[in-house]
């Protein structure tokens, strides 16, 4: 039989604000356990919470971006349940009535075509704090910083139906919320966190087949991994006669497969309800009209225009595009060379080896968009060729100087004077007779020879078209 | 309304008590009484009104984001059961 | 005022005779002091005296009261209900749970009063987690009613109550989830009033059921309450559910004529369950205020009969949440040795709970369950609405509501021990009002068979000004609230 797999994911996005989402806590990652949980966070007797604006804002551009609905109005609700990283034994989360409604994103499956996916819906909640289980004389720790932290879940519709298009997804709302600013993006940390819902069913059919959940995936790799996994396990299960048993799972990379997580989510009966310490949140129509003029051009929207502006291919397009601060160096650089696609070819290629060289993110570049700009354009009028400006590239990245004081110091500057370059011609014919007769035998590919003894005697210097030019003319004479 | 022992020790798991056997058949009895009485409202069609979750109708007002709190660990942790390193200690949880 | 009669001194008159350096706060205090160390065994109206601390403060209100820089209730002591959080000090909400909890904060009520320069003497005992109505659910034990000590005092705010009626304390603070406020100062003989959802922050008091708390003054008088409640309200950014808009000076507000005042009495307060002797009284007291120029007219709230049904799952839903937090992790009682994770929830709470709290619990959890939440839950809340509409057409045609704050006087104490229903019909008059968020009163009206009587008067939203200037004005004309319960004097 043909099988289809079924995926949706719900990704927990936490959102860049200074402070959680109801107390005034910080949000730093790393601190000693405990030291950025404050009463409210810890739940204690008598605090309440009060909603962070920021993160309000931050769902609102979301939502715009996606083009979904701005809920005018959405309820905060307690969904309760016992656990110790959840301090007062319920999640303040939203449930029937979610800040972002609907909406969708275009994904870019690996060799697959592009297609967008539906988003249900993203609704605001706060984070819990973690478990530690190395041993604590026996016991497991536990550390509440990241508890109220502001998270963004983003539930999808359940349209991938396959491990690569679900990566797909994933990828490209990563590059969304960085790009829009509202997550880091960091999944190391935690920022960026997937649960994953899988099923199969035969091809053809309609109805859904029963889903297990795959919980707490941090990398694409992972999440790729683990959905295969899950989709090659639930069709040996169906094949082998047996059924599948919703259930919540979790991936463990080391051995490369799921398995049931062992503390069973007590019948899923989380009782949720309005919190009665929050009243409704009514977005102020003032906030999503300043978030709609301030949104910035979508990474799609800015690869179309890179095609069909500057003429690049989709794939340098969409490799500048899909990062903001790339994208704006990279608009930057073109702006000041001159030359879009010179432009992009040194940012993809010399920039992002050297910024990889040295782990810098294009934000922190020694050399900045203008200068690179500056350099690019001495190109452009034939001041230096590429090859000296790779040099020069070097020396701006180590010593932050701008490419004219290093082509003037060093003096790089193409040799274009006809009279200085012919005397150089007439020397290396001089120096070659025997490389002459052949090449006026009929070896014309010894032109390539001369001219690289000619570049040779001017360190590079010399403008490779001319050079050829003026060999040529006094070789065929 | 009448809850059966099975159903009080459902809820008393949820809600993580525990009920003495021995105990759960008057519990039962009593929060049927409770729920009996309560049952009173069924009086009144209550179709198309709209719930009234709080007493002022007004929006939730928004806290700028500013980091305000200052957090003193050792004062706080002063009253707590069992802690090591700034952790809260718990029986070992298994995933 | 001699020294031995300063417990029989006002609020007010304690303000004033400060100001005037007739007395010191640090005598008054001692005073309190003393008769709380004399007289309270017979009452457990208190929980904790803090006496050293009470001094302290005392002795700082002294200072600036020589320095002429007094604030509004400059020296004046006071005890908080147990409820409140209190900082390096045990702040146990009638709960074994919170037995060694020592707050590491102060409530927002707790450091206003203080910010005004009152002097806290201690903390009030109360029902466990506010849950009842006769204050035998506390862990520390029941209040007793200083007007026959076999009774109860009401409750949850009982040991408040109690405390104010036997003078161990000028006034105190209560919270009023029911009737918590109301009902005990009914039945002990004093002035409550529990003010409009939102007028007094939240922050810092132990929640019960969020969308009905309320914290408020608990004094002999409407004018003691007022000066109380001056620093008690306003907003307050640390809680959402806190309206931002000024407070009026209820002081000043205390002289306003009642003259023209149309006082609606709900015809559904007056019927089946209404004791004769409490009916009696309550006529009485309607009289005087028909006699200081009020038109006194029937109205009719049409749902309110609805409202303990309503109340019964709506706290209880809000409270098994708000109690979720109680699972010896972080603060709070723990037990022993416990097995693995499950073992320290289950007996944690067990243990650290009393029955009446684990009752409530119950009834929520089941109320908010899958399946249940639309014909518990949602209901309760849409009959919520229906109150509220009958209060607000209500005062379309009269600017208050009067009658019997409490069905009966106080009953004795285990007498409704067995049957929660019973016990929860006590507050079958009060419930509304908080169901509604409306401000509301209690004030002693007379006795009946030698237990007070409380008249109940309901206001329009953040009205406050003019039940506490209607009842200053009837406790102008009557001084049932100025009679002290026999061994107290």
């Amino acid at each position: 039989m043909q099988w289809e797999p079924v995926i949706g994911l719900e990704i927990h996005a936490q959102l860049s604000t200074r402070s959680k989402i109801f107390s005034g806590a910080p949000t730093a990652y790393g601190a000693e356990p405990n030291t950025q949980a404050s009463l409210i966070d810890l739940g204690f007797p008598g605090v309440l919470p009060v909603l962070n604006e920021a993160a309000v804002r931050l769902a609102v551009r979301f939502g715009l971006a996606i083009g979904a609905t701005v809920a005018r109005r959405s309820i905060f609700a307690r969904k309760n349940y016992f656990y110790p990283d959840l301090p007062k034994g319920y999640q303040i989360s939203q449930y029937e009535a979610p800040v972002v409604v609907g909406g969708s994103l275009t994904i870019h499956p690996e060799g697959g075509e592009s297609r967008r996916i539906g988003i249900t819906r993203a609704h605001l909640e706060e984070d819990a704090g973690k478990s530690l289980h190395e041993d604590f004389q026996g016991m497991t720790g536990i550390d509440l910083n990241r508890a109220g932290t502001p998270l963004l879940e983003i539930v999808s519709e359940p349209e991938m139906h396959s491990a690569r298009e679900a990566v797909a997804y994933m990828r490209a709302l990563h590059v969304l919320v960085r790009y829009l600013r509202i997550c880091d993006g960091n999944m190391q940390e935690g920022s960026f966190r997937c649960d994953a819902n899988v099923s199969v069913r035969p091809k053809g059919e309609a109805a859904f087949g029963t889903r297990t959940e795959i919980k707490n995936l941090n990398s694409f790799r992972f999440v790729e991994r683990a959905i295969q996994y899950e989709i090659e396990r639930q069709i040996d299960v169906l094949e082998g006669g047996g059924t599948v048993v919703q259930e919540t799972r979790l991936y463990d990379p080391d051995r490369d497969e799921t398995r049931p997580m062992r503390t069973k989510e007590e019948a899923n009966d989380y009782r949720y309800f309005p919190d009665p310490d929050l009243l409704p949140l009514v977005v102020p129509e003032a906030m999503v009209e300043a978030e709609r003029q301030a949104l910035p051009e979508l990474p799609e929207a800015r690869k179309a225009r890179f095609v069909e502006d500057y003429g690049l291919k989709p794939a340098d397009a969409m490799q500048l595009a899909f990062d903001r601060d790339t994208a704006d160096y990279y608009e930057a650089v073109a702006r000041v060379c001159g030359d879009a696609r010179l432009a992009a070819n040194w940012v993809n290629v010399e920039l992002a080896a050297a910024l990889n060289r040295e782990g810098l993110d294009v934000a922190c570049s020694p050399v900045s968009a203008e200068r690179l700009g500056g350099l690019l354009a001495r190109i452009a009028d034939g001041t230096i060729s590429g090859k000296i400006a790779k040099q020069v590239f070097e020396k701006m990245w180590t010593e932050g100087t701008e490419a004219d004081v290093i082509i003037e110091r060093e003096g790089l500057r193409q040799i274009t004077d006809t009279g200085a370059l012919e005397a150089l011609v007439e020397e290396v014919i001089a120096a070659n007779p025997k490389q002459v007769e052949q090449y006026r035998a009929g070896k014309g590919k010894l032109l390539g020879f001369f001219v690289g003894q000619v570049m040779k005697a001017t360190q590079g210097k010399a403008n490779p078209a001319q050079v050829n030019q003026l060999l040529k003319k006094r070789l065929d004479e | 309304m009448s809850l059966s022992d099975e159903q009080v020790s459902a809820i008393a798991e949820l809600a993580r008590l525990s009920v003495p056997r021995d105990a759960l058949r008057g519990l039962a009895q009593e929060l049927s009484a409770i729920l009996d009485f309560v049952a009173q409202m069924n009086a009144v069609d209550t179709s198309g009104v709209e719930p009234m979750a709080h007493p002022q109708d007004v929006p939730q007002r928004l806290r700028p984001d500013e980091v305000t709190e200052t957090i003193d660990r050792a004062r706080y942790q002063a009253v707590a059961p069992a802690v090591s390193h700034g952790l809260y200690l718990v029986p070992r949880v298994i995933e | 005022m001699t020294g031995e009669s300063l417990h029989l001194e006002s609020v007010a008159g304690l303000v004033r005779g400060l100001a005037e350096r007739r007395f010191s706060s640090e005598a008054v205090t001692r005073h309190f002091l003393d008769r709380i160390a004399r007289l309270d065994a017979r009452l457990n109206s208190i929980v904790t005296v803090t006496a050293e601390t009470a001094l302290d403060q005392a002795r700082e209100a002294d200072g600036r009261i020589a320095r002429g820089q007094p604030r509004p209730l400059e020296g004046v002591p006071l005890l908080h209900k147990d409820i409140f959080c209190t900082q390096g000090v045990r702040t146990a909400c009638g709960s074994r749970m919170l037995d060694n909890f020592v707050s590491p904060y102060d409530a927002t009520v707790v450091s206003r009063l203080r910010a005004a320069g009152a002097v806290m003497l201690g903390k009030a005992n109360m029902d466990e987690f506010a849950m009842g109505s006769s204050n035998e659910t506390s862990f520390y034990g029941p209040v007793r009613n200083p007007w026959d000590t076999e009774r109860v005092p009401g409750g949850s705010s009982g040991g408040s109550a109690a405390a104010v009626a036997a003078r161990l304390t000028p006034a105190a603070t209560g919270t009023d989830t029911g009737g918590s406020i109301r009902q005990p100062a009914a039945l002990c003989g004093i002035t409550g009033l529990k003010p409009t959802y939102g007028r007094v922050s939240r922050w810092g008091m132990i929640a019960f059921a969020s969308s009905l708390d309320q914290a408020g003054p608990m004094a002999v008088s409407a004018e003691d309450c007022a000066h109380l409640l001056r620093a008690m309200a306003g907003f307050d950014e640390r809680d959402s559910t806190s309206m931002n808009r000024p407070v009026p000076d209820y002081v000043a507000a205390l002289e306003a004529p009642v003259d023209g005042l149309r006082v609606g009495l709900p015809r559904e307060w007056f019927g089946e369950g209404l004791d004769a002797g409490v009916a009696e009284v309550v006529e009485s007291a309607v009289a005087v205020l028909r006699e200081l120029g009020a038109e006194v007219r029937e109205v009719s709230l049409p749902h309110v009969g609805l409202s303990v049904p309503a109340y019964y799952v709506v706290a209880p839903a809000e409270a098994s949440s708000n109690l979720a937090r109680y699972d010896g992790v972080r603060f709070g009682y723990r037990c022993k040795d416990p097995r693995d994770l499950h073992d320290l929830y289950v007996r944690s709470r067990s243990e650290g709970f009393g029955a009446e709290v684990k009752r409530r619990i119950l009834i929520g959890t089941y109320a908010l369950s899958a399946g249940y939440y639309d014909a518990y839950y949602r209901k309760a809340q849409q009959i919520r609405r229906l109150i509220r509409e009958d209060f607000l057409r209500a005062f379309e045609t009269v600017d208050v509501l009067a009658g019997p704050t409490s069905p009966t006087p106080a009953f004795r104490i285990g007498e409704r021990t067995r049957d929660p229903v019973s016990m929860y019909l006590s507050d079958v008059n009060t419930i509304a009002a908080n169901l509604a968020g409306l401000p509301a009163l209690s004030m002693p009206a007379g006795f009946t068979a030698g237990l007070p009587v409380g008249l109940q008067l309901v206001g329009r939203d953040f009205d406050e000004g003019r039940l506490l200037g209607v009842a200053h004005r009837f406790q102008q004309a009557t001084d049932w609230h100025r009679r002290v319960p026999p061994g107290f004097e």
